[in-house]
């Protein structure tokens, strides 16, 4: 009672303060819009977006491409040229980690877009229709979650002779549609109790209508939320499983191999090879982590 | 609590099966897509045929069903469960026993969890109690950077750069110092030293309990608030408690719900997470068997202690859940 009398008087406030009525939506934008945090993870979401699209727009050539690596300059320090030095192949680390973004991204981007239509449609199903549809699904579910992510991925990649972006991918939605399943489930479970959607139904709505313009608009917010994050955490966790030996391989510019090379010549006194490829590994999976952050604040109207 | 306790173990059952069987399915399918271990071991030289099948039958590899692509192969899962169940989770491709060698190392990585248990639980509910309390003030600010912040560093990267910056930069001067004591230089070691099997452990179990510490704090803190905001803090104060008594007895123990359910889970990311740690600060414990494995590409030792550590994973999930009743009556009298 308290609670929807203070979302009340405050949605009263609000209007009296700026004398317009916003959707959910507007009202996130005008919370993001004010928010300097927002505007600070989503430029560096940006530029490492386009790193990852368009990688000549930041490094001219690829470490990859023919005569781009000397050996002779191999593990070579920085220097006022090339203020990151060179990988232990001779090629500028720049570069390398400049190409090694879409490696990284891509993959982490094509994971998140295969959990969430897979949670979304799991966690609809279960939530809407309940019965036996939702135990299905809750009891799978709980079976992968009894699978630790890195201890499951790892199995399966172990046997994999040769792994890219698509083998990799697959790997990681058969362990990662859980738990966007889940809160998804929840969420639809939420909503579905709504006197709007009893309302539609009253008017003669069919499920499949009212699942796709009312259930699914209404409780997505907080899947957005986990997918936001989850792409920080499966940029670290391809990062992750490549460092262990069964993700990206040689030659491919990887971040992960490029921290395998340098965690022992580090320790050698080559600083360089360790701390850049960290550097960026750690930026990136922090600015998809923020962001989600910051929209979680906007999505969450208990936090006004 | 007592019908809480055969409730719960009673599900386990089928979760244990299930997982099992997900883990056996997804191997056995992806052995029939991408051909089987044997070979692939061998590469291009292929040696004699008789060779391959006598190595295929020493590690169950010789059943016809693993063959015919899509076959869940029920049968090589009811013979592999009796195996399991008497212990045998297979050889290693030189033969050695791979629950024997998982037992020989198995007290270095419950010692290493128990370190990163324990740095995480007190470090992290301890900055989450400080956030918490304290809201929107510095002390909440900075608690939710740091941990933002921590939980960006993959364990890998942090275990690296711990072993760069701390294990060489700071702890080998210690070491090799006349005037510090020799427990610190060991706390901040490089690597694992088997005359210190606790203190050389130290640096590792830090990093690997960082990322968890994060998530402790953060979710303390969460749940802290939401249940200062709740009535029963309201009663508790109208009936002139104090601050100490609202939050020591009555919210933090509601407030702890969240976290045990969290470190249940969580004991299956340290499993993970010593892997790397392990394979890292060069511990010779099972994260580091798997690390070796996966190097000599022995697909059976990965595949055993795999198993033998989600058989783990999921006995102290259930563990943590039976504790759990006896911190929430709700779940007790349920």
């Amino acid at each position: 009672m308290t609670e929807t009398m203070s979302a009340k008087s405050a949605g009263a406030s609000e209007i009296a303060d700026e004398g317009v009525n916003r959707s959910l939506w507007g009202d996130v934008r005008y919370e993001l819009a004010r928010k300097p945090l927002f505007w600070v993870s989503l430029m560096l979401v940006l530029v490492i977006l386009t790193m990852a699209f368009f990688p000549q727009l930041w490094a001219s050539e690829s470490p990859n491409a023919r005569g781009a690596c000397d050996l002779a300059n191999a593990r070579g320090k920085p220097t006022w040229d090339h203020p990151f030095g060179y990988t232990t192949a001779g090629c500028d680390m720049w570069s390398s980690l400049v190409w090694g973004t879409g490696k990284s991204v891509i993959l982490a981007i094509l994971v998140t877009a295969g959990t969430t239509i897979l949670g979304v449609l799991l966690g609809t199903a279960a939530g809407y229709y309940g019965g036996g549809t939702d135990t299905i699904i809750s009891r799978i579910t709980d079976i992968f979650f009894g699978l630790p992510f890195i201890l499951g991925a790892l199995v399966f990649l172990a046997l994999f002779p040769e792994r890219n972006v698509y083998t990799l991918t697959l790997v990681f939605v058969v362990f990662g549609w859980t738990s966007l399943t889940r809160v998804m489930r929840g969420s639809v479970i939420a909503t579905k109790q709504k006197d709007f959607i009893d309302a539609a139904r009253a008017l003669g709505a069919s499920d499949l209508f009212i699942i796709r313009k009312h259930v699914i608009a209404n409780s997505i917010a907080p899947v957005i939320v986990l997918a936001t994050i989850a792409l920080g955490t499966y940029i670290s966790a391809e990062a992750t499983l490549t460092f262990l030996g069964v993700g990206y391989q040689r030659p491919a510019a990887s971040w992960g191999l490029l921290v395998a090379d340098g965690q022992t010549l580090a320790l050698a006194g080559f600083w360089h090879l360790l701390v850049y490829p960290c550097a960026f590994i750690v930026t990136t999976v922090l600015a998809f982590i923020l962001l989600g952050d910051v929209l979680r604040d906007a999505l969450d109207p208990r936090n006004r | 609590m007592g019908r809480y306790v055969a409730r719960r173990l009673i599900q386990f059952i089928p979760v244990i099966l299930g997982t099992l069987f997900l883990l056996h399915m997804l191997s056995t399918l992806t052995i029939q897509i991408v051909g089987d271990p044997v070979r692939a071991l061998f590469g291009p030289n292929a040696p004699p045929q008789a060779i391959i099948e006598e190595l295929q039958a020493r590690y169950n590899l010789d059943d016809p069903c693993l063959e015919q692509t899509g076959n869940p192969c029920v049968g090589l899962f009811v013979d592999r469960i009796g195996q399991y169940a008497s212990g045998d989770f297979g050889v290693n491709f030189r033969g050695r026993s791979v629950m024997e060698m998982f037992l020989e190392r198995f007290p270095v990585t419950a010692r290493l969890t128990v370190i990163a248990l324990a740095f995480e639980i007190v470090v992290g509910i301890t900055a989450g109690v400080l956030a918490g309390l304290k809201k929107d003030k510095l002390i909440d600010n900075l608690v939710r950077f740091t941990t933002v912040v921590l939980i960006a560093f993959p364990v890998f990267v942090f275990g690296s750069l711990a072993l760069l910056l701390v294990g060489l930069k700071i702890g080998l001067p210690l070491r090799n110092s006349d005037w510090a004591p020799e427990w610190l230089g060991q706390m901040l070691n490089v690597g694992y030293d088997p005359d210190y099997p606790w203190l050389s452990l130290v640096l590792p179990g830090i990093v690997l309990g960082a990322f968890s510490l994060a998530a402790i704090a953060r979710l303390t803190r969460t749940s802290l608030i939401e249940n200062l905001r709740s009535d029963y803090v309201r009663t508790a104060r109208a009936k002139g408690l104090g601050a100490r008594d609202i939050v020591g007895v009555h919210t933090l123990r509601n407030s702890l719900i969240p976290v045990i359910t969290y470190i249940g889970i969580d004991i299956g990311f340290l499993l993970g997470g010593s892997l790397v740690t392990e394979g890292i600060f060069n511990i010779p414990g099972v994260g580091q068997l798997v690390f070796l494995a996966i190097q000599a590409n022995d697909a059976p030792v990965i595949i055993g202690v795999v198993t033998i550590l989600t058989v783990v994973f999921l006995v102290s999930n259930l563990v943590v859940d039976i504790l759990y009743a006896a911190l929430d009556p709700r779940i007790r009298y349920d």
